[in-house]
């Protein structure tokens, strides 16, 4: 509450240096962002001047008919005693206010079927993304380059629920940044695991649905290094306020040098999958993968959300067959919230959460899955 | 021969009487209207500054879903069916409405309908989170088990919408008086007509698109499944077939209010008539082509994109026609600014804003950046809060004396127009800016560089809300003890409806009046 009073009175005191100080004005301009970004691809700033274009055309329109309406109420008032005049006809000027807006139409649909037909020319690209939407993360994928990864919030909760003071990009930071390279034409293919996503990045003025069993492709030639932020922009249930999306635009050499360090880590995580891990590691592995990617649903004390969500405390999955546990987890539920992880997470991630939910919140059952028992499961084995 | 109501609650049961139903129907759209703002305010606490403070995540989802759908299918729908059902038999000199049993049932089915939407709020799993547009499959396989429910609620609903509006149809094409041609009509009838004819064509769609649902759900259907060759974008197709046409359902009432409303006040008949009547028609065709212009991210190929893009530009034309012809009425007449008066002039420049806006989105380029933002949002509460909320209450203000005999308070009205007025726009004038800044829409937290215009917008909300409650003390106050009104009310108003004594007496025009 505090805070929101200082939120207040902020705005008073800025609206006081508004009018003391010139100077304040900038800044204050700065703070509250109230227009579209121009963007760094060729296309954002057509669509930027477009939309500046159509809002000037709005504003005076809007000039002339507000203006003609607010010279009418106050001189055509019957407190100043005039009288009413009777006209109510006129052939001419139907015509002639159908045919205007049609004009102004016509000039500003030529120039707007222009830039989307640009915007839709996905051919010739030089890297191509996959980038799949979650409930709710995005996964990406450079295509022929062996490199997958997920994206996902990392916001902490306590920032989310006021116990600690909110960072500058609050709900727009995620572990690992999409990296992309500078002045190369990139394509994108958009597409959903689960429910409909949309990505969104303002600065590219990319925004494509992600639709589960299609494919969408958009693309982008970014022009500036730098860190660009954006959201989901389809509700996707719960979570579609906490799944940002973060892209890194970075010079060629650094873009090879980020792929390199990614193969590196890829194959250093594969080659865990043979080694063995005690309970106690996997225990506490599990619960930091557990918080991450299971607690948004079913809880960080593993109650679920009744009707929604089911419990995994006394659960009959967590308490069984822990081949069946596993199969849960690595192909998910059909016709269910339930998605399949077993993309999503690596062998030694599934085996460190199958192995903390079996034993967590009483569950009690004691017993551990190995990195290498997922492995041969995702076999078929 | 002339007989009063019947005595005691039965009256209200049995009732094949206009004046009653239009009561009802009105009365039950405000007890929506204030329930669908309750939901709002709920959204717009939470959405009062950054952070989860008052709801989770999954319950601010059911907010939104079930504010849009009581709001569009509870409040707006209804009110303008009771405006109607008041308003059409005496406005044409008919003595009721043509199908008066089926008139009771259409109204009757719908409290049911709304009760069982709302119980869902009690369920295990909650209410609709989906949002109103529903989306497949976040709708079916993601769907809470409530979703059956509402899906029988929209059919309920439907079958009421349907119902009224063949009794609108058959009353207007058979019961005018002898001498009252077509283009003699009002235009308060001419635009419900025609909102009657798009209500026919698309309310079977919803139900269409809400029974695959069911099927999907249910009974191992795929419509919208990809994984069973299916297609979720089907779903948005039929959805939007059905939803571009609606939005119009809600505003051409509207047009035919302000239509009867601007003349009264600006002494001077309504300019442009005829054009007005046509560009009405003109607007319920081109709302059949339009719809994808609601999908322009979805991936549709570029004909079809360009194609909806200049659909929807077009229609701009004929809605610039309408606010150009009341802009006409207005000029050299000789205007007093009674409260119905000042909610139709509200109406005409904040729905112009609200077209403005339209127009911004129809070009697709332009709409990759606006989609699914508070720009959005903001658009549609532009047209839709001063679109059709102050028109209808524009109509209420204007007919409540002929309605219920006595006149409202003008001061308070004044009051409450402005309350409203100022509400209106601190709530939802911020939204284009946090829209364009980046704000995406059904979100229950944001980065803090949305923060500002968030409070901004939660307090206009209040102010809004609170602004309903003097609407509602007035209304009540008025038909308790207002000051009796004049059979006239207004000064030489126009119309059939000022022939008869006020209050309206239970059976009007049991002989038809003379046309002249």
């Amino acid at each position: 509450m505090l805070k929101t009073a200082r939120r207040l009175c902020a705005w008073m005191l800025g609206f006081t240096c508004l009018l003391a100080a010139g100077g304040a004005l900038a800044e204050e301009v700065e703070r509250w962002k109230f227009n579209m970004t121009p963007g760094v691809t060729p296309i954002s700033q057509n669509v930027y001047s477009l939309h500046m274009q159509i809002f000037w055309w709005c504003v005076a329109i809007g000039v002339v008919v507000f203006g003609i309406m607010f010279v009418s109420m106050f001189l055509h008032r019957k407190s100043r005693g005039v009288k009413p005049a009777n006209f109510h006809e006129s052939t001419l000027l139907e015509l002639l206010w159908t045919a205007i807006p049609f004009a102004i139409l016509i000039m500003m649909g030529i120039p707007a079927s222009k830039t989307l037909i640009d915007l839709y020319d996905t051919e010739k690209s030089e890297v191509d993304v996959l980038i799949t939407g979650y409930q709710w993360s995005w996964k990406y994928e450079i295509l022929g380059e062996d490199v997958s990864f997920f994206s996902k919030l990392t916001t902490p909760t306590d920032q989310i629920e006021g116990h600690a003071s909110k960072g500058v990009n609050y709900l727009l930071e995620v572990d690992e940044p999409l990296v992309l390279p500078v002045n190369k034409k990139i394509r994108f293919l958009v597409t959903a695991n689960d429910v409909i996503h949309s990505w969104w990045v303002p600065a590219f003025a990319v925004k494509r649905d992600a639709i589960p069993g299609f494919i969408n492709d958009a693309w982008a030639v970014i022009t500036e290094p730098g860190i660009y932020r954006g959201q989901c922009a389809e509700l996707c249930g719960k979570d579609h306020g906490f799944m940002p999306v973060v892209v890194e635009a970075k010079s060629e050499a650094d873009y090879q040098a980020w792929l390199a360090e990614k193969k590196a880590a890829a194959a250093a995580i594969a080659e865990l999958t043979e080694k063995p891990f005690t309970f106690d590691e996997l225990y506490a592995k599990g619960e930091e993968v557990y918080s991450r990617s299971c607690a948004a649903c079913h809880l960080a004390g593993g109650q679920g959300v009744p009707g929604v969500f089911p419990a995994l405390k006394d659960s009959p999955v967590a308490l069984g067959d822990i081949n069946h546990h596993i199969d849960v987890v690595v192909n998910g539920v059909a016709g269910t919230a339930m998605q399949a992880f077993g993309e999503q997470l690596s062998e030694v991630d599934i085996a460190a959460v199958v192995t903390y939910e079996r034993t967590a919140w009483d569950n009690n059952m004691g017993d551990l899955a190995q990195p290498i028992d997922i492995y041969n499961h995702k076999q078929g084995k | 021969m002339a007989h009063g109501p019947a005595k005691g609650l039965t009256r209200w049961l049995y009732t094949t009487n206009h004046k009653d139903i239009g009561s009802m129907y009105l009365w039950f759209s405000f007890a929506m209207f204030f329930l669908g703002g309750i939901f709002a305010l709920v959204i717009r606490a939470e959405l009062f500054q950054p952070g989860l403070q008052i709801v989770e995540p999954n319950f601010f989802n059911q907010m939104t879903t079930m504010h849009g759908l009581v709001m569009v299918f509870g409040a707006v729908m209804p009110a303008f069916v009771g405006l109607a059902n008041w308003m059409v038999p005496l406005m044409i000199g008919a003595p009721d409405m043509a199908l008066p049993r089926m008139n009771n049932w259409s109204f009757w089915i719908l409290p049911f309908a709304f009760a069982m939407l709302s119980s869902t709020l009690f369920m295990t799993g909650g209410a609709p989170n989906f949002g109103w547009t529903f989306y497949a499959p976040l709708s079916t396989t993601y769907a809470p088990p409530s979703v059956t429910f509402f899906i029988f609620a929209i059919h309920i609903m439907g079958a009421s919408s349907i119902m009224g509006a063949i009794n609108i149809i058959a009353t207007i094409l058979n019961m005018r008086a002898p001498g009252m041609t077509l283009m003699k009509m009002p235009m308060f009838v001419w635009t419900w007509l025609i909102t009657a004819f798009l209500l026919i064509a698309v309310m079977p769609v919803l139900a269409g698109a809400v029974t695959m649902m069911l099927m999907d759900i249910h009974f191992g259907t795929s419509f919208f499944d990809a994984a069973g060759g299916g297609d979720p974008v089907l779903f948005q197709h039929v959805f939007w077939f059905f939803g571009h046409p609606e939005v119009y359902i809600m505003i051409l009432p509207a047009f035919g209010i302000v239509s009867a409303i601007i003349p009264t006040f600006a002494r001077k008949p309504l300019f442009g008539y005829s054009s007005m009547v046509y560009a009405t028609a003109a607007i319920a065709i081109l709302s059949f082509v339009v719809w994808a212009h609601h999908m322009f991210t979805v991936g549709m190929p570029i004909a079809g994109e360009l194609f909806f893009m200049w659909a929807t530009m077009l229609i701009s034309v004929p809605t610039g026609v309408k606010i150009f012809n009341w802009v006409a009425t207005m000029f050299k007449g000789s205007m007093t600014f009674e409260t119905p008066m000042l909610f139709s002039i509200a109406f005409v420049i904040l729905f112009t804003i609200g077209g403005f806006s339209g127009v911004m989105l129809a070009i697709a380029p332009a709409d990759f950046q606006y989609h699914d933002t508070y720009f959005v949002v903001a658009h549609f509460h532009y047209v839709l809060v001063p679109g059709a909320i102050f028109s209808i209450t524009a109509g209420v203000y204007y007919w409540l004396p002929k309605w219920s005999g006595r006149m409202y308070n003008e001061t308070m009205g004044k009051v409450h127009f402005w309350l409203a007025f100022i509400g209106l726009n601190v709530t939802f004038f911020p939204m284009h800016f946090s829209g364009l800044a980046g704000m995406p829409r059904r979100i229950p937290d944001y980065n803090m560089m949305f923060a500002d215009w968030n409070m901004i917008s939660s307090v206009g909300a209040v102010l809004f809300g609170a602004a309903q409650l003097v609407f509602l003390y007035n209304v009540i106050s008025t038909i308790l003890s207002g000051k009796k009104a004049t059979d006239e009310v207004w000064d030489n108003p126009e119309g059939l409806e000022w022939t008869v004594p006020s209050p309206a007496p239970y059976h009007t025009f049991t002989e038809p009046p003379a046309i002249k």
